[in-house]
């Protein structure tokens, strides 16, 4: 590693490979990395090669981040050595790891929403006190053309999509020309399309001789895009496909063998979550037939945020017990919506009706009092407040009202008593009632927001991305929550980017498209197609 | 801010044992900084060629064990405890009111500017009342526009307060230097007096006014209401997570304009009590400029109405004794302010340090901490 990049400079996507698609770029040897109280990583050796998609499949909690954190610089391991590039190289930092040509493209977003997308790519870029704006432009073009994607330089990051913003971070993690990529998660916040595209941009990177690691919990994501498979459990590698392995068997015998290895004996319990079935076909349409509509929506339109699409001209109607899709690219309005339904975004034209009045007006409290419960997507960031209590987020959307306040004075015991109650019966694992959201996992952040939203009687639900980052067996219980509630009669508008979770829950699905409405689709054979065709219909 | 802001008073049942741990862990953090800012200050002190051991004791004596001395000290806690109550109101929404000079010169010149003809109109005891109301009026109504601003464009109210003090105490000044002004008096331009025999009464026995009592009420009661009723639930909610307000249906710019006018009210009472209290007239361009010196006690109090009162107690204390100390170590006034800035910086690092750990320890389970400790015994 002699060469030492200039901020700006390097007009090749990537350093030309030292040597042959094939060698390793990354040998990890025996890491071992330990928290107080987990063993994360335990004597784990796996090699990254050139030219290749090495997928590291896990449940939440495996150790798959950990394991990249150390490749990354984040975090230092106990034990083991890490060759790059044929070297035995100690990679103390972040900023090391760039050195030596590997970048990181995190999970959550590590961009600063205030900033454009330019100025974010600069940031890392170090250099001198003078900023190359006209170089990063030339850069940004150039790395974008490799990736196939469009990226506008100058548009404030906050106001981008997740799919978006997610391509700008694959863009810094390449700035300066890294040749080993790692990406954490990267399919958690995207669409079908952004996954498909995703996965031609992997392609491009693996002719350019990149090595690149993805890390997921998704079985047929691994099967798909990976040339390697490697699968940890508990902090240990167990089991290792190469492309032998991958070439040689049908997509079922593989998820199968990737099952038993990854949950063992476990593997009846969770084979029937949605993901591991090959293709989901609809069922036939089975709810409210018949009925008066119990939310309507009648030529609903609102503003979007700066920079974000609103909704148009939106009419919709949800039947009493009707479980109903909104199928999109993300950012095509589905939050506007949710957010108009909730009360929460008010309308710039039509009406919003339940059990046949206007409720357009109404604000939050009122349509949660009767029964309109909005479960957001943006789980800490405004689904609850982390710093408190989860007794007392159980029932934030309460302030004020008794049983939990008395002329305004708070009932503590009272409010422990439900949120015991509540805690027991949505199954959050929680160390008590008075943690701080912030100290669980997402998995239970979002029981506590299902448990606030579905107690207290409720008829109409809105889930946005209800099983976005969750690990496969909360997904599971949360879709079976869905499904429960529907039985009772609770109608349920699911908004998702997941098709197949769409075509597994709802009856009906409707396809949202720069903020209008596509069309709608009834559930039932070859819905998944009909779906995709409309989603593609409007994009082109 | 956010963090600071909902604290474990608003976790329901926190258990007993954790609660005698965390004051425990309190103190340390209040009494450490304080040793180590007098530390810091005895080595100033020697090199300056003064006794510290001898300052130190003067501070005490000036400010605690001579009678007037601690009796002054009380009397000066009466508005800095009202300042910082209203602070914990507004902090606690995450909405910086840093115009506290302006409300309070305004409301403190507006009282003194009517309060000797009120006084001969009305009963002593009705005139007073109205003056405490018409304190917390003025008060409140300067906290109006930058309110709207923010509540209605996001203006933001750091800018806005700071330019309203600004404001506020210059028309303060015209009122003196204009209708209020007592051309009987001095040179100086300032307002009629209160007779003394006419101001706040005081507690029997002593020479402090009345007004300490209706701070340390304040404090309670903002305590109070800031940890267990709904009101303060929702500007604690606003406070944490603006977002998270807006998504559990909370009107945020009702909530903005009611605390803001909340902060300014008491902001006024504690002009109030400092003109009726112990002026009974303002000279212009009188500003004790207390409010900055309030907003960190406030913050090193994790925004706790309570725990700020030994805060500002020993604020007063080194505020009067420290006056007669300088004077016998024949050092300027200024040396006090570099005692009271080291106290701020060593709490400053203190909490740094504290925070850190604590927060090391919040993303461990309590069963995962019980099992690390019964390891770490033999």
């Amino acid at each position: 590693m002699t060469e030492s990049d200039g901020s700006t400079q390097p007009m090749t996507t990537t350093r030309a490979p030292t040597r042959e698609a094939g060698d390793a770029a990354v040998l990890l040897l025996g890491i071992t990395k330990a928290f107080p109280g987990v063993v994360a990583n335990d004597d784990i050796t796996l090699a990254l090669l050139r030219g290749e998609v090495h997928c590291l499949l896990g449940e939440n909690g495996a150790g798959k981040s950990t394991l990249m954190n150390v490749l990354s610089g984040m975090l230092r391991p106990d034990a083991g050595r890490i060759v790059v590039d044929g070297r035995e190289v100690e990679i103390d930092s972040p900023r090391r790891a760039l050195e030596l040509g590997i970048g990181m493209v995190y999970q959550h977003s590590t961009l600063i929403p205030t900033l454009t997308v330019l100025e974010n790519l600069m940031l890392g870029a170090g250099g001198g006190l003078r900023l190359d704006v006209r170089g990063a432009r030339a850069r940004l073009a150039e790395l974008a053309g490799t990736l196939g994607v469009e990226i506008d330089p100058d548009a404030v990051t906050g106001t981008l999509a997740l799919g978006q913003q997610q391509q700008v971070e694959i863009v810094k993690a390449l700035w300066r020309g890294s040749s080993v990529l790692i990406l954490d998660e990267p399919t958690s916040m995207l669409t079908p399309q952004g996954v498909a595209e995703l996965a031609k941009v992997l392609g491009g990177l693996k002719q350019h001789g990149l090595a690149v690691a993805f890390i997921t919990h998704k079985l047929h994501e691994a099967a798909e895009m990976g040339d390697r498979v490697s699968i940890l459990k508990q902090g240990r590698l167990v089991g290792e496909l190469g492309p032998d392995d991958l070439r040689g068997r049908s997509h079922e015998q593989l998820q199968a063998e990737i099952v038993r290895l990854m949950f063992g004996e476990e593997a009846k319990e969770v084979a029937d979550v949605a993901e591991l079935e090959e293709r989901v076909e609809g069922h036939e349409p089975r709810r409210g037939r018949g009925e008066a509509p119990l939310l309507e929506l009648i030529h609903v339109s609102a503003a979007g945020d700066r920079g974000q699409v609103g909704i148009h001209d939106i009419s919709l109607s949800l039947l009493p017990g009707e479980i109903m899709g909104i199928a999109g690219v993300d950012g095509n309005g589905q939050r506007e919506l949710a957010e108009a339904i909730g009360g929460q975004r008010p309308l710039t034209a039509g009406e919003v009706r339940f059990e046949g009045r206007t409720i357009s007006t109404l604000g939050v409290s009122r349509r949660e009092r009767l029964g309109l419960r909005y479960v957001t997507d943006d789980r800490l960031g405004e689904g609850t407040v982390g710093s408190m209590s989860v007794a007392l987020n159980l029932v934030l959307k309460r302030i004020g009202e008794p049983p939990f306040w008395r002329r305004g004075v708070t009932q503590r015991r009272s409010i422990e008593a439900t949120a015991r109650e509540l805690v027991e019966r949505f199954d959050v694992r929680t160390p008590g009632v008075d943690a701080r959201v912030a100290t669980l996992s997402g998995g239970n952040i979002q029981k506590v927001m299902l448990a606030r939203e579905l107690a207290f009687e409720p008829r109409a639900v809105i889930y946005s991305k209800p099983t976005y980052g969750l690990d496969v067996r909360t997904i599971k219980a949360v879709r079976a929550r869905i499904r429960e509630q529907a039985e009772q009669g609770v109608s349920a508008i699911v908004i998702s980017t997941d098709l197949e979770e769409l075509v597994d829950l709802c009856d009906r699905i409707a396809v949202l498209s720069r903020g209008r409405l596509a069309g709608v689709v009834e559930s039932g054979p070859g819905v998944a197609q009909r779906v995709g065709e409309l989603m593609v219909g409007q994009a082109a | 801010m956010s963090d600071v802001a909902a604290t474990a008073e608003h976790t329901v049942a926190a258990g007993r044992a954790g609660r005698f741990a965390a004051l425990g862990d309190a103190g340390i953090r209040s009494v450490g900084p304080i040793v180590l800012a007098l530390v810091a200050g005895a080595a100033i002190l020697l090199a300056l060629g003064r006794n510290p051991i001898e300052f130190y004791g003067d501070i005490v004596e000036g400010g605690i064990t001579r009678t007037t001395g601690l009796q002054d000290s009380v009397t000066r806690m009466a508005p800095l405890l009202l300042i910082a109550a209203a602070l914990v109101v507004v902090f606690r929404a995450n909405i910086w009111n840093l115009g506290i000079d302006g409300q309070f010169l305004l409301a403190a010149a507006m009282v003194a500017g009517v309060g000797r003809d009120l006084d001969r109109a009305l009963p002593n005891g009705l005139a007073l009342g109205l003056l405490w109301l018409l304190a917390a009026a003025v008060g409140a109504v300067w906290t109006i526009v930058p309110a709207f601003l923010k509540a209605r464009y996001q203006v933001n109210e750091i800018i806005t307060t700071l330019m309203m003090t600004f404001i506020g105490i210059n028309v303060a000044n015209l009122f003196i230097k204009g209708p209020f002004r007592d051309f009987e008096s001095t040179n100086v331009p300032q307002t009629s007096v209160l007779p003394v025999e006419q101001r706040l009464p005081d507690i029997p026995g002593t020479s402090i006014h009345v007004g300490i009592v209706v701070a340390l009420v304040a404090c309670v009661l903002v305590h109070f209401v800031m940890t267990r009723t709904a009101f303060g639930l929702r500007l604690n909610v606003l406070g944490a997570n603006p977002r998270a307000a807006t998504h559990f249906g909370l009107s945020v710019p009702r909530l903005v304009m009611v605390s803001f006018a909340v902060s300014g009210a008491v902001i006024g009472l504690a002009g109030a009590a400092e003109i009726l209290g112990v002026w009974g007239y303002v000279r212009a361009d009188w500003n004790p400029a207390f409010g900055l010196i309030v907003v960190p006690l406030v913050f090193l109090a994790r925004l706790n109405a309570i725990a700020v009162i030994p805060f500002v107690a020993l604020l007063a204390v080194l505020s009067i004794g420290g006056d007669l100390a300088a004077r016998r170590a024949d050092l300027p006034n200024d040396f006090l302010l570099v005692l009271v800035g080291l106290i701020l910086l060593f709490m400053a690092v203190t909490e740094y340090l504290g925070r850190r750990r604590a927060l090391g320890a919040s993303y461990l389970t309590e069963g995962l901490v019980a099992a690390l400790r019964r390891r770490k015994r033999p």
